[in-house]
Formats: structure tokens, C-alpha cells, sequence
């Protein structure tokens, strides 16, 4: 009997045990405080004035009701710049970016992956290296370039040169998609009587949509932050980015605290909601992304 | 079938977009910043030839700390070194972790995730004023009792007290946990479940499933983390930007704040140039040394 039982627990999948589960469970839920706990901070000082801030009240929600909070932060922050009008401007210029680096990588992939001739791979490689080369390693002769042909302080001076530096990793990710399209949907294509660019198009593309996305999130990664090409390169108001314009605001220092917090919120407030709404399909392409790379 | 010319002009007509933006944006420029690199140049007019005169500038001692280029490279190295030794094991972990299937798993990969998608200016200014001496760790730190009643508050941010760099670290290892996280997790969840589950028939614990069956599946995952970390922290720039609050930083310089100091303050071309040709070939030779070690490691 006593043997039969031990035979029986061989088979038995092992639980972790009761105390490990909590342990792990302590230290996951730490480290979900370390990622929010700043953030929340950073909602609740927007909505306090310095004295609250620095001395009585600097970790909780803002004293009093929600009537008696410091709302009258967020119409200063308005009026020290136009906060809303980096973000769009980031917006633009990022999905401008995402189109070009998107629609250039999948067309390269599909020289590379689905027509056969002697120097894909290698050219392939050379497009690889790009991954590793730094953005700094152009912003010079470009600035110069840019200066010359007075295209300094648009949107174009931006969208150029963030679209090359995202394409290496597109054309990893869009490669690692196309490689699974079965071959022989181009060959029943062709000999329906298609070109390369009919194929391209009406087969490929649509059966490409799943890494738009992929790519879509990489991109973005990429050119949502970039603070040197757009510091460099933008001058004026109108065409700042969100990190470009953020960093000329607090450039000018402010000794109220509150006024730069509201400012904070209303810069991330678009992006935390979109992310609310779409974490889950933002994290399946990122995932997919690193899979298929 | 079609002719192999024909072929050919496809191929090409295809390739255009990213030729273009690869050669016009990459290649060209690199080529132009490797000649300037040999000249004094700025930015317009005649070009005088210098020789090695750049390079050897960046390494002369006479010159101020904050353009020395070897302590450009020794914080950047730095940075690389806690990013492969703390952020990248956290991430790891945390990977491994969410990856069992826990309860509230999406729960914290989103919330672990949530950083990077935020502007880098917006938590370079946040973490400022948590950094400030009034700021939220000083007073966190009296909370705790770290810092007693009449004690001074702590000058996170100031020049000169060897915290500055760390400071500026901080928010960066913070910010990009998640990012390799959510890498790493793709690398854990890409192993097949049966694999998983015969190893626990056998009777592996979780932790022996992680060690044998899941950490070895991820050596190409874990390379790709590894080389965006370390290229990641030579080429580092919006943060420190932001934290030390100015170019002319001595202890958080990086190569690229040189740069920036050598071509927007001092227009000085020839000069950035060859910082940009130095961080080119780092970045080269980490990613070329890191890939040969995971090789290594077959």
C-alpha cells in the first residue's frame, strides 16, 4: 500500500509551496508599487499648492474635497505653453514616421524574403546594421544638410531621419512575418496572371496586418522619446515635440510645484488612456515583435 | 516566367524607399562624419585638415572634465554595467515570474510596462522632483527614520558629491524595466506548454522548470536584451540631459552630451564628429563582443 502511494506521488505534479506563492506574490505587488507609486505621485502634487507639496501633505491625496484641490494648476500649466499642441505635434510627426518606416520596410521584406536572387542575404545584413548604429551618428552631416536646404524647424527634418532609424528593426520584425506566408500564394497568384506588384499588394499586404501593428509599436518606441534630432532641429513653438517642447517649458524655472505637475499629467494623460484602452493588443504586438525578431 | 531583367528593376523599384532612407540618412552621413572628423570645420566655409588633432583633443587632460571623452565612456560603461546586472536580471525575474501563469499576470505586465511608454521628459522632470532636496525621497527617507529631525537633507542632484551619475541612472534603469520585461516574457511564454508540463510531470519544481527547460530557450532573447542595454547606455542622452540639467556635467557626462556640447556650443563640427565616430565604433564593437559571447557559450 505504502509502495502503490509512492508511485502515485512520482507522478504527481509538484506544487510550489504556500509561503513561495506569498513571497512571490509580495515582491510582485512591491514592484507594481515602485512603477506607480511616482506617477501617482505625481497626479496627486498636480493638484496641491507648495505648501501641501513640501510640508504637510507630501504623500497623499490632495487635502479637502475635490472642489477645494488645486485645479487652478492645470489652467496655469495651459498658459505657460501649448502642451496640447507638442502633443499633437509628437502625434503627427510619429505617425508620419510610423506610415513611411512601415510601408518601406514591408517592401524591402518583400525583395528580400519572397523573390530569389543572390544578394538578399547579404543585402539584408547591411540593413541589419543599422539596428546598432546610433542616432548620433548622423545628427551632424544631417543638421548641416537640413540647414542648407532651410528645412530646419519643419516637420520633415524629424520625420526623415526618426523613419531611418526605425526601419532596421522593422524589416526584422515585417522579415520575421512574411517569412510564414506560404510561398505558393504568390506562385497561384502568378500564374493567375499577377506581377510582382499586383502580388505585392492585393496577397501580401492584407495578409500583413497583424505586424503593422508590431511594427507600429517599435516605431513608436523609437520616436515617441527622442529629445536630441528634435531639440536640434526644432526652433520654434509650432513644430516642437512633446520632449522637444516639455524640456523648453522647464527650461524656464518655476518655483511652484503644482503648475509643473498639472503640466506632467496633461503631457502623459493621452497616452496613459490609450494604453488603458489598448494594453492588451499593445503588448500582444510588442510580444509578437520580439518572437518573430 | 518572367525575364530575369525584369526581375531585377522589381527587385530595385522595391529595395528604393529603404535604399534611400538607409543610404541618404545612414550610410552618407556616417561617411561624412568619419572625413570631418579629420578637419576643422564649422559648418561653413573652408575646411582645414587637422590630422588626428580631434581625436587627440577629446583624450587631452588640459581640456575641462566635462568634454574628457574616456569619463564619457567609463559612466556610459558604467550605466551599461548596472543595466546588464540589475535592470536586466529584475526584468528576468520578473519575466519568469509572470510567465508561470500567476494570478493578476496581465494586471502587472501592464503595470510593469507602463513606464516606457511614457516621455522621457516627463519622468526625467518627475524624478527631478523626486530627486529635489524638498522632493519625495528625502521625505520618504525621514519617514522611514533614515534621516533624523535635525539631520541635512540629501543633495541628490548637486555637482561634485558623486551622486549626480546615479541620479541620473535611476530613472533610466527604472524607466526600461519593463521593456526588457515584456522581451523576455515573449522569450518565456515562446516555450511550447507540453514542454512545460512534461518537465513537471517528471516532477521539476517551478523553479527547476525555469532554470533547465525556459532560461535555456532564451539565450537569443536574453543576447537581444543584452545588446540593446549595453548600446542602449553608450548612446544615452534624454535623461541625463534632463536630470543634470545642462551640458557641462562632469559626472554624468556621456559620449553624447559631448557631442552636443561640441556641435550646439561650440560649433565646433570636426570635433563632434569624431565623438560620433568613436560612439560608432563602440557601439560596433560591444554589439560584435556581446554576440560572440553568447556564441561562445553553445
Amino acid at each position: 500500500m505504502a509502495k502503490n502511494k509512492n508511485d502515485l506521488q512520482q507522478y504527481q505534479v509538484r506544487k510550489t509551496k504556500g509561503w513561495v506563492n506569498v513571497l512571490i506574490s509580495i515582491f510582485l505587488a512591491i514592484w507594481a508599487i515602485i512603477n506607480l507609486y511616482p506617477l501617482y505621485w505625481m497626479f496627486t502634487f498636480a493638484l496641491k499648492d507648495n505648501k501641501q507639496i513640501l510640508d504637510t501633505n507630501k504623500f497623499g491625496l490632495p487635502e479637502g474635497a475635490p472642489n477645494k484641490w488645486f485645479w487652478s494648476n492645470f489652467k496655469e500649466a495651459m498658459n505657460t505653453g501649448p502642451i496640447g499642441r507638442f502633443f499633437l505635434n509628437s502625434v503627427i510627426i510619429t505617425f508620419a514616421t510610423i506610415v513611411i518606416t512601415t510601408l518601406a520596410a514591408m517592401m524591402a521584406s518583400y525583395a528580400i524574403t519572397r523573390i530569389r536572387w543572390r544578394a538578399s542575404e547579404m543585402m539584408n545584413r547591411i540593413f541589419m546594421l543599422g539596428i546598432t548604429i546610433p542616432i548620433q551618428a548622423s545628427i551632424i552631416p544631417v543638421y548641416l544638410v537640413v540647414s542648407k536646404l532651410k528645412l530646419i524647424n519643419t516637420p520633415i527634418a524629424l520625420i526623415v531621419p526618426y523613419s531611418a532609424f526605425s526601419l532596421a528593426m522593422a524589416l526584422l520584425i515585417c522579415n520575421g512575418f512574411m517569412i510564414q506566408i506560404p510561398k505558393e500564394l504568390d506562385e497561384a497568384a502568378y500564374i493567375d496572371g499577377c506581377g510582382r506588384g499586383k502580388v505585392f499588394f492585393s496577397v501580401i499586404l492584407p495578409l500583413m496586418k497583424p505586424a503593422v501593428a508590431t511594427t507600429a509599436i517599435y516605431t513608436f518606441l523609437q520616436c515617441w522619446n527622442e529629445l536630441m534630432f528634435a531639440q536640434t532641429f526644432l526652433t520654434g513653438e509650432d513644430y516642437m515635440t512633446l520632449p522637444a517642447g516639455m524640456a523648453q517649458l522647464f527650461g524656464s524655472h518655476t518655483t511652484e510645484w503644482g503648475p509643473i505637475g498639472a503640466a506632467l499629467v496633461i503631457a502623459t494623460m493621452p497616452t496613459i488612456v490609450f494604453y488603458i484602452l489598448f494594453s492588451r493588443r499593445i503588448q500582444d504586438s510588442f510580444i509578437a515583435g520580439a518572437v518573430k525578431g | 516566367m518572367k525575364s530575369k531583367k525584369y526581375d531585377g528593376v522589381t527587385i530595385f523599384l522595391f529595395l528604393l524607399p529603404a535604399l534611400l532612407l538607409f543610404v541618404g540618412i545612414l550610410i552618407a552621413p556616417m561617411a561624412s562624419s568619419a572625413i570631418n572628423s579629420f578637419y576643422q570645420y564649422k559648418g561653413f566655409g573652408q575646411k582645414t585638415w587637422l590630422g588626428w588633432d580631434n581625436y587627440k583633443r577629446l583624450f587631452d587632460k588640459d581640456f575641462p572634465a566635462y568634454i574628457q571623452f574616456k569619463d564619457s565612456v567609463v559612466h556610459a560603461l558604467l550605466l551599461a554595467a548596472f543595466s546588464v546586472f540589475i535592470q536586466l536580471p529584475l526584468a528576468l525575474g520578473l519575466a519568469l515570474l509572470l510567465g508561470r501563469g500567476i494570478k493578476g499576470e496581465r494586471f502587472f505586465l501592464s503595470v510593469n510596462f507602463l513606464p516606457v511608454l511614457i516621455s522621457t521628459v516627463v519622468i526625467g522632470q518627475l524624478w527631478l522632483k523626486i530627486f529635489d532636496p524638498r522632493g519625495l525621497l528625502n521625505s520618504l527617507l525621514r519617514l522611514v527614520g533614515y534621516l533624523k529631525e535635525g539631520d541635512d537633507n540629501i543633495q541628490w542632484l548637486a555637482e561634485g558629491q558623486g551622486k549626480l551619475l546615479y541620479s541620473c541612472f535611476i530613472p533610466m534603469l527604472w524607466q526600461y524595466v519593463g521593456y526588457h520585461m515584456l522581451l523576455m516574457y515573449a522569450g518565456v511564454k515562446s516555450v511550447p506548454t507540453e514542454l512545460r508540463e512534461a518537465a513537471k510531470i517528471d516532477g521539476a519544481t517551478d523553479w527547476q522548470v525555469d532554470r533547465f527547460v525556459v532560461i535555456p530557450s532564451m539565450k537569443q532573447i536574453v543576447k537581444v536584451s543584452v545588446i540593446f542595454a549595453v548600446t542602449g547606455s553608450l548612446k544615452s542622452y534624454d535623461l541625463i540631459r534632463i536630470i543634470a540639467m545642462n551640458l557641462s556635467t562632469k559626472d554624468a557626462s556621456v559620449p553624447s552630451t559631448i557631442l552636443m556640447d561640441y556641435m550646439t556650443l561650440r560649433g565646433e563640427y570636426g570635433v563632434a564628429s569624431a565623438v560620433a565616430v568613436l560612439l560608432i565604433l563602440l557601439c560596433f564593437f560591444f554589439a560584435i563582443l556581446i554576440s560572440t559571447i553568447f556564441k561562445e557559450r553553445d
